[in-house]
């Protein structure tokens, strides 16, 4: 159906766009959320958690970008460059981020990592070297209720080949 | 969330021919953070949802002579990294830097910010904007402790924009643009406090589009300093924006603008007179802070909220006049 100006206005449409590294084709209603979308196309990494944006459970790459793919229609992502968990080891080569996140035991329940390990991904392709507060700051869009952040924090700062900041361990000596 | 139909236009003047002249029709869709929410709750339900984000004409920040031009498409992330913006208004990239989570930040727009409904929660959960009740707002007799001081009702939601107090204190104009033509309205006539429930608490009307922000040039020290429960994603208690005009190290005129304390940004005028000809000190601030919260009206739950912005007043003027970093 065309609208007043000519313009197409779509009831279904095709959905071009390129998921990690592969070029995909996939038809779509326009209010198919791109978390939706991805998960029915397999990638069970992108995590259904509040659908709100609050929890980042469900964050991927678009275009290099950290986004909540529960608050973007699928219909938006035309032409862009996903980047989800599936798609970030080198065939059987971890990404350093998880490697890290296994060696610090930042891994619990296992729900927010991917959203983390993405997150993370994007502040150390723009900031090699961040600070304890600025891997802090970042995560700010992702909600655990493991780990309370001390693990994941300390594994993003190992893959940026920094050390915890030392008054960690000072913190972890107290008695409680 | 109720089907629609979806149109994808390339051009301003094409999505402006698919608006309609009543609510409730089409719904504008930039980085929808706020759209998406509301249509999965059911409150608003378009018949169609216009994307803008191929709007290459939406995009960007020029700095001229006359200011800053900032596009609707702007996303919140670029906002808080531009270099115009954080040398020249530096409570505007504050106020985008504040917003909690990088993913919110990368989706949401400047225009869409704005634009954002409250997020009252009778308002959320279906009670509408007023939370009427038999001609009553519900609010004063209710859950209010995330209400507002200032305004006296009917509305007791309060603003929802991160940029609405500094752009109101940076004396900015928004560009609202229908298929009839544009028009600017200034930031401060932008924000609107409804009287009746068919009304919106913005100016922009159903069948106009935000296109952009013009700041005026002007040699000003600013800062926005924003209270919050939380550092994941939320919206603030209070914020606080100031602009200051000096002479010297004197203010030679002040803009004092209150967020999140009424249905609009809240400019504190004593505040602004209090402070005229003062250097700004930790006791002139404070003083300034007291004179900005001069006749609020907090509710049965929110006096914390006086507080809150009375302190936000003297921590955002003592962070405008502290010397920029190297």
């Amino acid at each position: 159906m065309r609208g007043t100006s000519g313009v197409l206005i779509m009831k279904t449409m095709q959905l071009r766009l390129t998921v990690n590294g592969e070029t995909r084709q996939w038809t779509i209603a326009p209010g198919d959320l791109l978390l939706d979308v991805l998960r029915r196309e397999g990638c069970y990494g992108v995590k259904r958690g509040c659908e709100k944006g609050e929890c980042g459970a469900c964050t991927v790459l678009l275009d290099g970008k950290p986004i909540n793919s529960c608050l973007m229609f699928a219909a938006q992502a035309e032409g862009c460059d996903i980047l989800t968990i599936e798609g970030l080891a080198v065939g059987d080569v971890l990404d350093p981020l998880q490697e890290a996140f296994l060696d610090h035991g930042a891994v619990q329940c296992g729900y927010c990592t991917p959203g983390m390990i993405l997150n993370a991904k994007a502040l150390l392709a723009r900031n090699p070297h961040p600070s304890e507060a600025e891997v802090r700051e970042t995560m700010a869009g992702n909600y655990c209720r493991c780990t309370g952040y001390l693990k994941p924090v300390e594994a993003v700062l190992a893959a940026a080949g920094r050390a915890p900041a030392p008054a960690r361990s000072g913190r972890k000596a107290v008695k409680r | 969330m109720q089907s629609f139909e979806y149109a994808n236009p390339a051009t301003l003047q094409e999505a402006l021919a698919l608006l309609a002249p009543r609510w409730g029709q089409a719904d504008i869709l930039a980085g929808g953070t706020d759209l998406i929410s509301l249509m999965k709750d059911y409150l608003h339900t378009p018949k169609r949802v216009v994307n803008i984000k191929n709007l290459k004409e939406l995009e960007g920040i020029q700095k001229t002579d006359a200011g800053l031009r900032i596009g609707a498409l702007v996303t919140m992330d670029e906002l808080a990294k531009n270099a115009d913006v954080r040398s020249g208004y530096k409570s505007l990239a504050d106020a985008a830097a504040g917003i909690p989570s990088p993913q919110i930040r990368h989706m949401g727009t400047a225009g869409g910010d704005l634009c954002q409904r409250p997020r009252c929660w009778y308002y959320r959960q279906g009670f509408g904007l007023l939370a009427m009740k038999d001609g009553k707002s519900l609010v004063p007799g209710g859950e209010n402790k995330y209400h507002a001081i200032f305004g006296g009702g009917p509305a007791w939601f309060v603003s929802a924009s991160s940029l609405g107090p500094a752009l109101v204190a940076l004396g900015a104009r928004v560009k609202l643009v229908s298929a009839k033509g544009p028009r600017e309205v200034p930031a401060a006539k932008f924000f609107v406090a409804p009287k009746d429930e068919a009304s919106r608490e913005i100016a922009l009307r159903p069948d106009e589009i935000l296109t952009e922000i013009l700041v005026p040039a002007a040699v000003v020290k600013s800062a926005t300093y924003e209270v919050r429960q939380k550092e994941a994603l939320d919206w603030p208690l209070a914020t606080a924006s100031v602009a200051l005009t000096m002479k010297g190290n004197a203010v030679a005129s002040a803009k004092v603008v209150l967020g999140h304390v009424a249905a609009t940004p809240w400019e504190a005028a004593d505040a602004e007179k209090a402070l005229a000809g003062k250097t700004i000190t930790p006791a002139t601030a404070e003083a300034a802070g007291k004179a900005a919260v001069t006749g609020a009206q907090p509710l049965s739950q929110n006096a914390y909220k006086v507080t809150l912005a009375k302190v936000a007043v003297k921590r955002a003027l003592l962070e405008a006049v502290k010397a920029p970093k190297a």
